[in-house]
């Protein structure tokens, strides 16, 4: 679709380059199919796939019935049979319905089958908190799914991440679940090239470069982080992360900022208790050991059910929190 | 041999109160009193009011999202007037509100829910309702436990659960309907088809030609009623309940209604309906058709709508005047209710530190300098 004016002028939200990039993948690759809720006529519930329906028909872009194990069973039917369907959860609370679908069958087709049968499609799936929605509609569950081998897990933080990221997740011989942060979906805009590109999945990025404290993170929590940085004492260098993909993780890039700095805060919005960030803390300590000059810590979500919208930024890590851990790991 | 059928099937469409106000006087026999119908055009006016408070308090930032209620109000009262309050349980989703209401839920509660507030969900004892249920069709499967629970305690009672067309998509929906008419439990199946789950209208949803239909599969007692009809909807569901009280397992219940409004206080329903079809269905309107039979009955005026009006409006007011008086949750809140008995160490060091990262102990306290050189 050709780019509106205010895209050519500031640039492109979160989801002007998913859009984007579905419509590209689209153009180029005919068995590429979305279905979900409301994908078609409304453009989805946060209008990512604006647009699609109207240029692709409704064969291709397909409002199906209200079921989450349907939609993602028939996409690993599609799938198997040669499409590359991209279906849409409407939330990631609505995940669990299609739980068994993805976990069961979509992540273990090709192991069982020994290489006979492959699962090759892109489950999008808005996810995380902060935008002042009903329950459900606020939780991060990506360790979960992290959790399941055969199932990939991406989480961009910005435009420009979201579009190669994407690209490279439909292109993908796997089945790929590809987290949408809701809170970064429109909150700015960035330039990003109009020609198609990929991003590799399981590259993390160096947001910032520093030499005293690693930072990791991923999805709408990364502009907490900089704005823990922006309130840190200058003497601090920090040095962050984004995962940008959970699973596989980017072993080589945490561990060598890991080695340099000997201090690393993990930040993440899911709970804390066999949360991502606890895998990242013990691949560091295995694999970093002699280099830790302080215990890794985390900053994430409590144990807890994610409260209803008035505790929602009660428990979202602030820059506050962070700020906090940053100094204990320095001053440790 | 000749090919036999083995199975027929029809599903009958109650209505006893047409759109003009006129009512099937056979049919309504031993249904609503006067005086019943009277009070619950009142409720239904009140709820109407609410809906279009609520709707201005997430407009104006005071309430998150909210979906609002308009135009299915007959459907919720009928049938909720038909459960015994303080005995049956009713297990919603989002859009009957008045049904609760009408089962005793302070109208603040509701409100309480939509501006983020699980406080809203604490139902008071005695109430039996379970809260308003978020996830699409996955309701459905606890009131058919309830409901197994009481035939288990040989309970005269009846669990009555609420969904929307879209609902009956679901899984669960199918799951929930199989176990309650296998295990013949005390439960009504009370769909309200209006038309549209979001953007999706029935006709896509299903291929079915109505959701009633759906019940046959299971071997379960089905009507379709003309949702706006006050009279049909209450009728349809005593005797579903009233069936299931004494013995006679579940039944299922399509109400045909329609959303008047947009789907949420999210959502902009102009970009998938025509405008035509709401200008249609708004003629049938469950408040209107109720004001003009009561008028033809002479148990109405112009007086005592106003009258009514205006107390609607003071109810409404001082419901949300409760609501927004009830101070924010303190932070304990989020991890008080994780279990029963006392929080588990990490639940009690997070809830009083509201803090995740563990690094407890200052550096002189393990010995090592408070600027550390680089290795
Ligand atoms: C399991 C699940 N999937 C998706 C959603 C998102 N969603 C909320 S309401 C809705 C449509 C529901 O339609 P219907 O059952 O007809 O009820 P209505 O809203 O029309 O009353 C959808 C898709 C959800 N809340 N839960
Ligand atoms: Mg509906």
């Amino acid at each position: 679709m050709p780019r509106s004016e205010m895209m050519i002028e500031k640039g492109l939200t979160l989801v002007d380059a998913i859009n984007e990039a579905l419509y590209q993948e689209m153009e180029r690759d005919d068995r590429v199919v979305i279905l979900g809720e409301d994908v078609g006529l409304n453009g989805g519930v946060f209008r990512v796939t604006d647009g699609l329906q109207k240029r692709f028909g409704p064969d291709r872009v397909v409002d199906t019935p209200l079921a989450e194990s349907g939609i993602m069973g028939t996409a690993i039917g599609l799938a198997m049979a040669g499409m590359r369907p991209v279906p849409e959860i409407q939330f990631e609370g609505f995940l669990g319905p299609a739980f068994d679908q993805l976990v069961n069958h979509a992540a273990r087709y090709r192991t069982r089958s020994r290489g006979a049968i492959t699962v090759p499609m892109t489950v999008r799936v808005p996810v995380g908190g902060g935008i002042h929605a009903p329950e459900l509609h606020s939780d991060s569950p990506e360790a979960i799914y992290a959790h399941q081998p055969g199932l990939k897990v991406v989480m961009p933080s910005t435009p420009y991440d979201a579009k190669g990221l994407l690209t490279s997740a439909i292109r993908d011989p796997d089945p790929v679940i590809f987290f949408e942060p809701k809170r970064v979906y429109r909150s700015f805009r960035e330039h990003i090239p109009e020609e198609e590109y990929t991003i590799p999945i399981g590259q993390a990025k160096v947001v910032s470069e520093g030499s005293d404290i690693t930072m990791i993170s991923w999805g709408a929590t990364v502009f907490q982080c900089l704005e823990a940085l922006d309130q840190l004492p200058e003497d601090v260098s920090v040095e962050l992360i984004d995962l940008r993909t959970i699973d596989p993780i980017d072993e080589d890039a945490i561990c060598q900022s890991a080695e340099k700095t000997g201090r690393v805060v993990i930040v993440h919005e899911a709970p804390k208790t066999c949360g991502l960030g606890a895998e990242l803390a013990t691949i560091i300590q295995e694999r970093c050991f002699l280099h830790l000059e302080a215990p890794v810590q985390r900053v994430c979500g409590f144990d807890t059910v994610m409260p209803y919208y008035k505790l929602e930024l009660e428990y979202l890590p602030d820059a506050a929190r962070i700020v906090e851990a940053l100094q204990q790991v320095a001053a440790y | 041999m000749p090919i036999k059928t083995v199975y027929n099937a029809q599903i009958e469409h109650l209505q006893i109160l047409d759109e003009t106000g006129k009512l099937d006087d056979k049919l309504a026999k031993d249904t609503l009193t006067d005086e019943q119908v009277s009070y619950l055009y009142e409720q239904m006016t009140v709820c109407r009011q609410l809906d279009e408070v609520a709707f201005r308090l997430q407009r104006s930032g005071r309430m998150g999202t909210y979906p609002q209620n308009k135009g299915q109000e007959a459907a919720a009262a009928g049938s909720g007037f038909a459960a015994k309050k303080g005995v049956d349980f009713l297990v919603p989703c989002y859009r009957e509100n008045l049904a609760l209401f009408l089962h005793g839920l302070p109208m603040h509660y509701v409100l309480l829910h939509w501006m983020g507030d699980e406080r809203g969900n604490q139902i008071p004892e005695g109430v039996n309702i379970t809260p308003i249920s978020i996830p699409i069709g996955t309701q459905m499967l606890h009131a058919t436990g309830i409901a197994w629970a009481f035939k288990l305690r040989k309970e005269p009672r009846v669990a009555v659960t609420y969904f929307g067309d879209g609902a009956t998509s679901e899984g669960d929906f199918h799951e929930a309907m199989n176990f309650a008419s296998v295990l013949q439990v005390p439960c009504v199946f009370f769909c309200q088809n209006n038309h549209w789950a979001i953007s999706v209208p029935r006709e896509i949803q299903m291929n079915s030609e109505t959701v009633a239909q759906k019940a046959i599969a299971y071997g379960m007692p089905t009507i379709q009623v003309d949702g706006n009809d006050l009279f049909a909807v209450y009728k349809a569901s005593r005797d579903a309940i009233e069936r299931a009280r004494s013995g006679g397992g579940p039944s299922f219940i399509e109400a045909v209604t329609y959303r008047l409004g947009d789907h949420t206080t999210a959502d902009d329903a102009r970009r998938y309906r025509d405008q035509k079809e709401v200008e249609m269905w708004a003629a049938r309107d469950p408040l209107v058709r109720l004001r003009k039979y009561l008028e033809k009955k002479d148990l109405w005026s112009e007086d005592r709508q106003k009258r009514l009006e205006e107390r609607a409006k003071a109810i409404v007011q001082e419901v949300v005047k409760t609501a927004e008086g009830i101070e924010k949750p303190a932070t304990d809140d989020i991890f008080d209710y994780t279990f029963a008995g006392e929080l588990p160490a990490e639940l009690q060091r997070q809830k009083a530190t509201m803090r995740t990262s563990s690094l407890g102990q200052r550096p002189e306290q393990v010995g090592l300098h408070a600027v550390p050189e680089r290795a």
